[in-house]
Order: structure tokens, then C-alpha cells, then sequence
């Protein structure tokens, strides 16, 4: 299935550019000797700028007429000049002299000679890094689907169907209900989306739902569920069970999951009158309002609601809303609109009914603030109040404190609102799983009836090693790179749309299932070309596993952060390429270093470390290693350059695909080779990570806080190993952090195992 | 008229919003604040105010009639213009405490004694007699409004600044006599009778 264009005969060639400053700041005859003697580069070419079209021309010649396989350029950063630099089928490496040492090493011929060590060293480092390197061939697969599957069939469900098939792809749209139309089909009005902001309007849900039943494009089961997702993106085969028991598979080859939410139980409230008489949630007086009609408003008895109270935040963010704190944590972001929406219902119809919206912040996102004000014209009274209990029944109580006015009082209404919040739909929390999965098999009878339970409320029942649904994100929301990248999850193809990702209201559901539809195309387009999706968009690599030398210590099954490596038969890691990122955290993770990329690997960095010239400790020159994430660690070394700040040229940094991918042979190379220090740099983990991987530099911190052992064996000093959290806009703060770090090393004193390398 | 109600029905209702939006200058604008506090932030005079046109505005939509319109505060507005600068909802703010101010003046219930309340009633008065303002009648009233013992210690204070005015002619001593007035006397006394006629018609208090 992988195939490799490599010829039979490498032919490995150098090519420098003395452009931008290098030829005069650099001995590029040194660096040219360092190529050929030390590099053993069969071509060896300097061009005063590479980059433009005779430059880059020189290099097609070479490998249309010379037979060159393998370049190494040594020139700008790998992040400039990539489009030039790009040539299909060929293996390449950059030599970073301009950004990385030119730009970065103090002026002056006082330093002279650590900044030609420093470029001399990153000529090697290319040199040795290109040799060890494929071209990557993609992973192309023949029986590729780019129909996309929508899994529920509300207002983001049928938005994401339309826009993948308004673009052209076939879609499969499953509603577990014998509607479409979802949470918004009982609605009686919408918040307006457009201007001028200032009265409800009709939802539009029938329209639509007629729109996705008449599309030709768009295939609708109702009354289904998907009981299995198996394969990879390109390739899902999904089981569709209806509820009359008929199952019918259909090849997919992405995922939009729009499976909304639920609205949180009012009977847990009762310190609001959560189950009393008249006090409904606002989905109970869209009921009201629906039954209605645009007639006067009527309560459960047939009471003429003549005032009306609606309590935001009811149960939602924690002590800072109203209830006792211990229902939802965060903030819905859709119920102050929809309760000021509820009380124009009450004001269109009569504007002689009291209507007080009692809030602690009203949060009326984007245009909203024009339908607040709409409602205010229209009389609806404002009351900043914390209420603090509310009794049910004929004429409804509600205390509570008026935060303006700073005193306890109560009022009566005929109906009382409370705004509860959205709970997400969003299958299994696979903590939970997996724990539950463990105890199942070693025979626990109570965990194998939970496992049952488990998989009927799956959405996807995927057949992944890692659980059946997506990994849940904070309080139970499917999936999602909050901080960087909102649409991407942890499983390649497969997208969450709407509130089932985070609290929102319509109008948000409808512009994220188009994003999320987008994505999906964006999906089943690459994997037909055998490449990578975000963040290595386009990637050609994938990990090659030598089976032979595995022992199946299924690190990488557990670690990967994707779920993209299951188990065959035989229990040895099965990838996936397909659902693979390229972030290399199973590379990282393997002890026993079988896992590569063809442009990747334990041996093209080691080969790097192993490159750079270790001057003995009588030289007073320190050697430092760092590790940066290709993501926003290296970037901010570049960055760092392009400002012309300056940092020691002790430091030999080589970018990795995310510290996940970090394996501790490449630390402990460097030590062994006499390095003083090795500092490692990747994005922030934790609940507000911004890893492009998600979890890829928490891995890192994890076996790095297990490295400290190891140093000990080898009789050195803690802090000769660092790990550092990098943001992309820290370019002055690296170079801070590298300038103590040499200060520090300074202080330690020379590594004892310079020469034994 | 509508008449006081603080019974716990009338709160949080629109009974009270309802009679200020009727009866006071630019009061619809009030259900219109959204309790930003810019107000009460901006206002020189801040302290002095026992409730800040924030707080009047929420006490309004509480339905605290009384309070609003027997509190001194619309009376410490000293018309800066601050409040209605900075509000970002375009409240007319400054117009809006006169008219409450006004409105409670009618109706019998602001504050007895209140400074401002007291030197905008004898400037009124003052006024409407001749058609201009009797600047030696007003500052002696002024002096003498707390008791004739009062009177002569604060015009006796006062002695020089008044010598200086008189020297310089810039006060009239004759005008004790009764003073200049306008053209059209009790042309402009009925046009004052006939406005007053209209805006009690208009706001029930006739």
C-alpha cells in the first residue's frame, strides 16, 4: 500500500545561498569545506540568491540532469522561502544561517568566530539530517468516499448537509427523531439574524427541513442512529439502524457530529421552583407561546399570564448565576436573548404585561445589544437582582436581592421563566470508558452491564481502540481546539457542529456547522490524496512502524492523541494513516524507536545532535541543544531573528513536530555526546493548551518529569535538562530564557561527558 | 393622576415608569438605561447625591414612587452635562432630573428647605412680576430667606461687594421702588398663566 519513489543510487547535493547578508557576514568557503569533507555532499554549489528563479533553477537542473535526490539547503529558515524551495519527490533539508545564526548572533568580528561555528554547524546538521530522509510518497488510497455523514438533523445538522451539498459532495444526514428539525422545531419565534435586530422572527426550520428533504445531494435517514463507524477518514463504513431494526452500512468519508443538547433538568432546580406550578424553563414557554399562537399567552391552568418574571442564569455558572451553584458550571451565552425574545412574545401581545428580566450580567453577543434595546423600548423591565429563591403556584413568589438598589425584596407574577442552560449531547466521556472497559475485562460483571449502557448512549460507536466517541472537552462538550482552531478535534474526519461543542445560540449552530461542513471537505479532499489534514495540512509522511521490533508495549495505541492506531489480531499497533495527524507523539512514545516517518525520524534527528562539533571543555564553549516545535516554539526563535535580537551561539536549535514526538534517546544522545544543557521548548498544556496536537506537549512533560532518573545515572545535574512552555509571540522571552539558561550552564560548569562521545 | 402606590403588587411593575413617562421631561428615555453606572461614575457632584441617576432610574422600574420623588437628588444636578456626554445609551440624562425635580415640585412632594429648590422658587417669582429679574430684590430675598436676623448679618457681610457694584453702576439702589420691567407686563404674565394651563392640562394637574 506504501510505495517509495526513492531511486536505487541517493545522490546528495549542498547548495548555499551567500544572499541576505550571509556571503558577507559568513566564510562561505569554510562552509563549503564543511559540506564536502564533513557533509560528504556529492554537489556543492553557492548562489548569491538562491531563492530567485535562476537560483532555484540551478537546483531543478541538478535534479533533472545530475540525478540529485537529496538536498540540503542551507539558507534562509525552513518557515521562508517553502514554496520556492519545493521539489516533489525529492528530500530536503534546511540549514537555517540566516534567521538562525546571521540574524541572531551578536555584530562585531568579536564574534567572528562562534557565529561561523555556530552556521558550520548547522551546515552539518542539514547535511547529516538530508541523508537519513525519504521523500515522502503519500499514502493514496484507492477506494476513497467523500460523502460526508451528519449525525443529527437539527438547525446545525441540516445547515452543515446543505452547505456540503450546495458544494457538491453527497451527504448522509441521520436524526435519531422521525423529524427533522431538532431543539429549534419547538420554538415558536427565533432571535432575529439580521438587521434591524428588533423583533423575533419566524424560525424557518420547516422551510429548511423541506430544503434538505427535496435536495437530491442530501440522503436522510429519520428514526435511525449510527450503531458502528469503523475504518478512517476516506474510508468510515457506517452502520445506520433504524429503529424497526433494518441496518444499512454506507461508505463515508467524513464525520460533521451536530448532535445539540439538552436542555438541564428543571427538577433539579427546586430552589428556584423547579417542578411547582407556573414556573417553567424557557423551552416550557416556547410550549406556552406555540400553543398560543400570538394569542394571549396562557398558563398550564389557562390563567392569562398577566406578569411575568424570568430568572437568567438559572442553574448555570456555578455561584455566579442563580440556584445553589452546584448545577452547570459555565454560561449557555444563548438564554439572555432568548428570554428577552420570550418577554417581547408577552409585550407584542399585550404591552400592558409585566415583564422583568432579573439578571446578574446580561450577555447579548454580537447584534444583540440592538435587541435588547428593542425590548427595553418596548417596556421589558431590567432588574440586575441574584434571586434567591422562587415558590410556585397561583400567584408565583420570587425573592430576591436587587444589586443595584442593594436590598432583599420580593415580587409576585403570574408565571416565572427560569433560563436554564444547555447540556451537550455529546455520546460517551471515554475516561469513563476506559475505565469501565478495563474493569469489564478483568471479569467485573457490574462494569460489563455499564459498558452496555455506555455504548447506547455513543453517538458514533466508533470502532476505534480508544474509545466510541470523540474525547470530550470541558464540561462534557464534544471535542474541540478551543483556544487556536475551534473546528478540530481529536479524530481526524469527524467534526463537531453547534451546541454539542460549546454553549450557542442558532445563529452561532448555523455559521459552525457551515465551518464544520467545510472542514469535512477539506478532509475527504486530502485524504484522497493521500495527505495530511491540520495542522500539517498537506503533509505527504506518515509513520512506518518495524513491526519486527515491536513489543507491543502499546504506548503509542495509548498515547497517540488521535486515536489513530488500533490493534490487529495479532495485537501489534495497526495505524491508520488516514486518521493520522503526523505529530509524531507515537514516535516519541516508542522505546523501542520502530516508529518512523520517511522525512522524520529517531535517525534524522539523531543524526543532527550527533552532527554538531562538541569543542572539548577546555574550550570554554558550551553546547546547547534545544528542541523547538515546529508550531510556535521555532517560529519565535525566527522571529526572535527578524528582529535582530540577539541570543548566545552556543545553542543549536532543531525544530520537531511537536514535543510529543520528542523520543528520550534524542536527550539522551545529546548528553552522551558532551552537550551542556538541552532545553525544550513547546506549547502550553493543560485545560487552556494551545498544542496544535492537543496533547502532544503534555506527553512530553509527562516523560520528561520521569527523565531526572536517568540524569542521575549518568552523574549529572538536574537542570541540564529544561522544558519550556513557548507561545508563537515570545520571540523576546526565548531569548531571554536562552541567555539565562547559558548563564546558568556557565555556573554548573562544562559537562563531565565531553570526550566520551 | 395616579397616586402613590408601594404596595408589593405595584413593584417591579410598570405602574410608576409608566406615570414618569407620561408626566416628565424626556422620561421614556428611563427604561432605556442599562445600568452601566457611567452616570454615577461621571458625575462632579457625585457624593453629595444620595442616589445617583443610576440608582433613580432602577428605583423608577422598582416602582418606588415616594422615594423618587421626594429625594433630593435630581436636585443636586448642577446641568454639567457630564452624565448625558458619556452615557452610551444617549440618555438625556441632566434633562431627565430636572424633569423629575419639576415634576415632584408640582406635585407638592420634593424637599422642603432644599437650596436649590428654595433659589429657583424666588428667582421664579422674582421673574414673573415684571418680566425681568430684580437683581437687588432677589440677592436681599436671597439674604433674608432663613429670618430678618439672618438678613442683616449676610447683608452686612456683603456690604462692600454691594458698594463696589453700586460705585462701579452695576446695581441700582432705586430699584427698590419696584424696578424696571418689560415692554408688555401683563402680556408676559399671561403668556406664563396660559403655558402653565397647558402643562397641567397635559400632565393631569389642573
Amino acid at each position: 500500500m506504501n510505495t517509495t519513489s526513492a531511486p536505487a543510487t541517493p545522490k546528495h547535493a549542498a547548495y548555499i545561498c551567500s544572499g541576505c547578508g550571509i556571503g558577507d557576514t559568513l566564510d562561505v568557503a569554510g562552509l563549503e569545506k564543511v559540506a564536502k569533507t564533513e557533509g560528504k555532499m556529492a554537489v556543492i554549489k553557492t548562489h548569491p540568491f538562491l531563492c530567485n528563479a535562476e537560483g532555484v533553477q540551478m537546483i531543478r537542473d541538478d535534479i533533472a540532469n545530475d540525478g540529485v535526490t537529496h538536498v540540503c539547503i542551507a539558507a534562509c529558515s525552513r518557515r521562508a522561502k517553502a514554496e520556492a524551495f519545493q521539489f516533489d519527490g525529492i528530500a530536503l533539508s534546511r540549514a537555517n544561517l540566516r534567521e538562525g545564526v546571521i540574524w541572531v548572533v551578536a555584530e562585531g568580528s568579536d564574534h567572528d568566530e562562534v557565529r561561523q561555528e555556530m552556521a558550520e554547524d548547522y551546515v552539518r546538521m542539514g547535511c547529516a539530517e538530508v541523508k537519513k530522509m525519504t521523500a515522502p510518497a503519500g499514502n493514496v488510497k484507492e477506494t476513497s468516499s467523500k460523502k460526508i455523514l451528519v449525525v443529527g438533523g437539527g438547525m446545525s445538522g441540516m445547515t452543515a448537509a446543505l452547505a456540503a451539498a450546495d458544494a457538491g459532495y453527497e451527504v448522509v444526514l441521520v436524526e435519531k427523531t422521525g423529524a427533522l428539525g431538532g431543539f429549534a422545531s419547538n420554538l415558536y419565534k427565533r432571535v432575529p439574524f439580521n438587521g434591524p435586530y428588533a423583533e423575533p422572527q419566524p424560525t424557518g426550520v420547516e422551510e429548511m427541513a423541506a430544503k434538505v428533504s427535496g435536495n437530491g445531494k442530501i440522503k436522510v435517514y429519520l428514526n435511525s442512529t449510527v450503531a458502528e463507524t469503523a475504518g478512517a477518514p476516506g474510508r468510515f463504513a457506517v452502520k445506520i439502524a433504524a429503529e424497526s431494526g433494518s441496518v444499512t452500512e454506507e461508505l463515508c468519508g467524513a464525520v460533521v457530529q451536530a448532535t445539540g443538547f439538552t436542555t438541564y433538568p428543571l427538577d433539579k432546580l427546586p430552589e428556584l421552583g423547579g417542578g411547582q406550578a407556573n414556573v417553567v424553563d424557557q423551552a416550557g414557554l416556547e410550549a406556552l407561546a406555540k400553543a398560543a399562537n400570538g394569542g394571549a399567552i396562557k398558563r398550564a391552568d389557562g390563567k392569562e399570564v398577566k406578569s411575568v418574571v424570568f430568572v437568567q442564569c438559572a442553574g448555570q455558572r456555578g455561584t455566579g448565576g442563580n440556584g445553589s451553584g452546584s448545577h452547570l458550571e459555565y454560561c449557555s451565552g444563548h438564554c439572555c436573548a432568548t428570554s428577552i425574545k420570550q418577554a417581547m412574545y408577552f409585550k407584542g401581545q399585550n404591552p400592558d404585561i409585566d415583564t422583568v428580566v432579573m439578571y446578574s450580567d446580561l450577555r447579548v453577543p454580537g447584534m444583540g445589544e440592538d435587541f435588547y434595546r428593542s425590548a427595553q423600548q418596548k417596556g421589558v423591565i431590567f432588574t440586575k437582582a441574584k434571586v434567591t429563591g422562587v415558590k410556585g403556584g397561583d400567584s408565583c413568589q420570587v425573592e430576591f436581592k436587587d444589586l443595584i438598589l442593594d436590598e432583599e425584596v420580593s415580587t409576585d407574577a403570574d408565571l416565572v421563566v427560569l433560563a436554564t442552560g444547555q447540556v451537550p449531547n455529546a455520546g460517551v466521556n471515554l475516561d469513563e470508558w476506559t475505565a469501565t472497559v478495563t474493569a469489564a475485562e478483568s471479569g467485573d460483571e457490574a462494569a460489563k452491564g455499564k459498558k452496555t449502557e455506555l455504548q447506547k448512549i455513543s453517538v458514533l460507536n466508533l470502532n476505534y481502540r480508544q474509545g466510541p466517541d470523540m474525547p470530550q472537552f470541558k464540561y462534557g462538550f464534544a471535542d474541540s481546539h478551543f483556544i487556536c482552531f475551534p473546528y478540530e478535534t481529536r479524530r481526524t474526519g469527524i467534526y463537531a457542529a453547534g451546541p454539542t461543542r460549546r454553549p450557542m445560540d442558532m445563529f452561532q449552530a448555523t455559521e459552525d456547522a457551515i465551518g464544520a461542513a467545510m472542514k469535512a471537505i477539506q478532509a475527504v479532499e486530502n485524504v484522497e490524496k493521500g495527505r495530511a489534514a491540520h495542522p500539517r495540512a498537506w503533509d505527504l509522511s506518515f509513520p512506518k512502524a518495524r513491526l519486527e521490533g515491536c513489543t507491543q508495549c502499546k504506548r503509542c495505541t495509548v498515547e497517540c492523541p488521535f486515536g489513530a492506531i488500533d490493534e490487529d489480531e495479532k495485537r501489534f499497533p495497526l495505524f491508520n494513516e488516514e486518521r493520522c495527524r503526523r505529530c509524531g507523539t507515537c514516535m516519541g512514545a516508542c522505546p523501542v524507536r520502530v516508529i518512523s516517518f520517511e522525512n522524520y525520524s529517531c535517525d534524522t534527528v539523531g543524526m543532527q545532535i550527533k552532527a554538531v562539533n562538541v569543542p572539548d571543555e577546555f574550550e570554554e564553549k558550551p553546547r546547547i541543544l534545544i528542541l523547538a516545535c515546529e508550531n510556535d516554539a521555532y517560529p519565535a526563535l525566527d522571529m526572535a531573528g527578524v528582529q535582530r535580537m540577539t541570543y548566545s551561539a552556543f545553542v543549536r536549535a532543531i525544530p520537531v513536530r511537536c514535543l510529543g514526538s520528542v523520543n528520550t534517546i534524542w536527550i539522551t544522545d545529546a548528553l552522551n555526546s558532551g552537550y551542556d544543557g538541552v532545553m525544550m521548548m513547546g506549547c502550553k498544556k493543560g485545560d487552556d493548551y494551545q498544542c496544535h496536537f492537543v496533547k502532544g506537549s503534555e506527553m512530553a512533560y509527562y516523560r520528561m518529569s520521569k527523565i531526572d532518573d536517568t540524569l542521575k545515572q549518568l552523574g549529572l545535574e538536574p537542570e541540564r535538562v529544561q522544558t519550556h512552555e513557548i507561545a508563537i509571540t515570545d520571540n523576546a522571552r526565548v531569548v531571554k530564557l536562552i541567555n539565562e539558561y547559558v548563564e546558568q550552564l556557565n555556573e554548573i560548569g562544562p559537562s563531565p561527558m565531553k570526550g566520551f562521545g | 393622576m395616579t397616586t402613590a402606590n408601594q404596595s408589593a403588587g405595584a413593584k417591579y411593575k410598570n405602574s410608576f415608569l409608566k406615570e414618569v413617562e407620561a408626566n416628565v421631561e424626556d422620561g421614556q428615555w428611563v427604561k432605556m438605561c442599562m445600568q452601566c453606572g457611567v452616570c454615577a461614575g461621571s458625575c462632579p457632584l457625585g457624593p453629595a447625591w444620595e442616589h445617583s441617576p443610576q440608582k433613580i432610574f432602577m428605583m423608577i422600574r422598582a416602582g418606588k414612587r415616594e422615594e423618587v420623588l421626594k429625594s433630593d437628588s435630581m436636585w443636586m444636578c448642577t446641568s454639567c452635562y457630564n452624565c448625558i456626554v458619556r452615557c452610551p445609551r444617549k440618555l438625556p440624562i441632566t434633562h431627565i432630573m430636572h424633569g423629575l425635580a419639576n415634576y415632584a415640585h408640582r406635585l407638592g412632594l420634593a424637599p422642603q428647605g432644599q437650596p436649590t429648590r428654595e433659589i429657583a422658587k424666588l428667582f421664579w417669582d422674582n421673574l414673573v412680576k415684571t418680566g425681568r429679574v430684580n437683581e437687588l430684590k432677589f440677592s436681599l430675598a436671597m439674604y433674608f430667606k432663613d429670618g430678618f436676623g439672618q438678613g442683616v448679618k449676610n447683608a452686612m457681610a456683603m456690604q462692600s461687594v454691594g458698594l463696589g457694584l453700586v460705585k462701579a453702576k452695576r446695581l441700582n439702589p432705586m430699584e427698590i421702588l419696584g424696578g424696571h420691567s418689560c415692554k408688555d407686563k401683563s402680556g408676559i404674565q399671561k403668556m406664563i398663566a396660559k403655558a402653565r394651563e397647558i402643562e397641567d392640562r397635559r400632565k393631569g394637574l389642573a
